[in-house]
């Protein structure tokens, strides 16, 4: 059962559903980005992402998809519209509400794994035993517990992911935004980093908004997959991923898979052709 | 990459290899010298020439043993004179690039004029120094003008330098201005710093030197410098080499310890410390 609604224009009609399936973790409305540079980076852009879903984000590449997550994060301001980020209970937790995961894994060169790990931790000076005990409960959630005194050269690319993973975890956030984190790694390594990250959501039920360029890890990853238009980036098409839960490497293979990305890969072609014709 | 290629050890290093061309990068210099002096030595007999137009290398070592006492007196006061050139420019290079660091209004006041005093000749700035300062504070500020430059330019452009992911990062997780100069700023420049201290250090001997030169005319000093004015006007030609010897030993340790010490500092994590196949 698919659901591809046409937001585009009236983005407001999918909110809905967002709303009445219990609480709103981020809510983008009427959001735009314009760079000092006067490129029209974002928008307008009206986006609903309920607590514990996971949503992918897919576009062409400059269609603003990473500028939509550093909005969220608070990286960068928008030029207009309203972000909100609900925090737990109305607690709020500066620094704590949100983990964020780069295209590349950004780890201090000069500190071991240890150290990049307990980053967040220290920045908002949690007393050492604490902090130690989280950093090792967050390295064990992804697999690198006796990797903790190794230095990022001496690991391979899916390993610093795997910390940086770590690394946005560590602060035990409710939100989880994560840029293109697997695009530069190969493909097996992805697909057991997927698999990883999906046992992951399922324990820890985080809100996931994961942008890629991929439509086929957008569909194996998230419970929507949002389509972006070009540059500037407004939401072309929503596509809701139904399927029996726990996803498994089966699920790759099934006819619902290739479907689904078919359904995806449609809706993204508009865009591409627009870009063609350019 | 074989099996799991996420958890593939790091490669090891092919070790054998390297010996043989280690040997050869020491043997050959090694050899050079050895050529260069027995020319030397040659030339000076064949043409029996008198020590006061050229003294071969045996009776310019024979010098510096028998003069040990005046020119070890000489050689503590030119280094001791460097090593306080070399902290002042350390300490206010470093800090001078922290100020700019955090106040553009500052960097655009006084970077000019940090300029000027570099590009400046400090030949030509010593002998006004002499005059408005106490000779040996005037042969430290010599030594200072011209290493503080490297010092400062190096950290400013490591300052610079960080990467802007992590910087993003410090600021997801509110990072202070002072934790984000402590645990990623300074960090960062560390390579460019050590570079800068590592280029400071033969110039403050420069400094040294040149700021000796001009006050041995005014007769006070006792550097190595001093002394090899003073044999000058004595003909004593070949205790001229041997100061001038003991200068250019000083100059290579030196630049020796600075960089094993910049060595020891970043071996663990810099690409410039690591050997080329890892």
């Amino acid at each position: 059962m698919t659901n591809v609604g046409n937001g585009g224009i009236g983005g407001a009609v999918w909110s809905d559903a967002g709303l009445s399936a219990g609480g709103i973790a981020v809510s983008l409305r009427g959001v735009t980005k314009v760079y000092d540079s006067g490129v029209m980076a974002l928008g307008p852009l009206d986006l609903d992402v309920r607590k514990g879903e996971f949503v992918a984000l897919v576009g062409p590449s400059g269609c603003g998809k990473s500028t939509a997550l550093r909005l969220i994060a608070g990286l960068i301001a928008p030029t207009s519209g309203s972000v909100r980020i609900s925090h737990h209970a109305g607690e709020v937790r500066p620094g704590r509400a949100i983990g964020f995961v780069f295209q590349e894994p950004t780890l201090m060169p000069w500190a071991s794994v240890r150290e990049n790990v307990g980053l967040p931790l220290k920045l908002s000076r949690v007393p050492a035993p604490e902090a130690d005990a989280r950093v090792r409960e967050a390295l064990e959630q992804v697999g690198l517990a006796e990797f903790a005194g190794a230095y990022p050269r001496e690991l391979s690319g899916g390993m610093k992911m795997r910390v940086s993973l770590a690394r946005a975890l560590v602060t035990d956030p409710d939100i989880l935004l994560m840029d293109e984190p697997f695009a530069a790694l190969d493909e097996i390594t992805r697909f057991r980093l997927n698999n990883d990250l999906l046992a992951l959501w399922r324990n820890l039920r985080k809100t996931v908004v994961f942008v890629t360029h991929s439509v086929f890890e957008s569909v194996y990853l998230s419970q929507r997959v949002i389509v972006m238009t070009q540059r500037p980036g407004r939401l072309d098409a929503e596509i809701k991923i139904e399927t029996s839960e726990p996803r498994e490497e089966e699920f790759r293979t099934s006819a619902a898979y290739a479907e689904y990305c078919r359904k995806v890969s449609a809706a993204l072609a508009p865009a591409y052709a627009g870009r063609a014709a350019l | 990459m074989s099996a799991p290629p996420d958890q593939s050890p790091p490669i090891p290093r092919p070790a054998a290899e390297g010996g043989a061309l280690r040997a050869v990068r020491i043997l050959l210099p090694i050899l050079v010298l050895a050529a260069g002096l027995v020319t030397w030595e040659l030339v000076v007999r064949l043409n029996n020439l008198p020590p006061y137009v050229l003294p071969g290398p045996i009776l310019v070592f024979k010098t510096l043993i028998s003069d040990w006492g005046v020119l070890s007196r000489s050689l503590l006061v030119t280094l001791l004179t460097t090593f306080e050139g070399f902290v002042a420019a350390a300490v206010g290079g470093i800090a001078l690039a922290l100020l700019f660091n955090q106040s553009k209004f500052l960097e655009y006041s006084l970077f000019p004029y940090a300029v000027i005093l570099q590009v400046t000749p400090v030949i030509a700035v010593a002998p006004l120094l002499l005059i408005y300062l106490p000779q040996q504070t005037a042969v430290v500020v010599c030594a200072w003008i011209v290493a503080f430059f490297p010092v400062l330019s190096n950290t400013t452009l490591g300052l610079a330098s960080v990467d802007r992911n992590l910087a993003g990062l410090f600021q997801l997780y509110g990072a202070s201005r002072m934790q984000t100069l402590r645990y990623l700023k300074l960090p960062a420049a560390l390579p460019h710093i050590l570079g800068g201290l590592r280029i400071a250090g033969g110039l403050s001997l420069i400094g040294a030197v040149v700021a000796e030169l001009a006050a041995g005319t005014a007769g006070a000093g006792s550097g190595l410098a001093y002394r090899i004015n003073e044999s000058g006007y004595r003909l004593n030609i070949p205790r001229m080499f041997a100061a001038l010897l003991l200068l250019s030993l000083a100059g290579i340790v030196i630049y020796g310890v600075l960089a094993l010490i910049s060595h020891l500092a970043l071996r663990r994590w810099h690409e410039s410390a690591l050997g080329k196949d890892t």
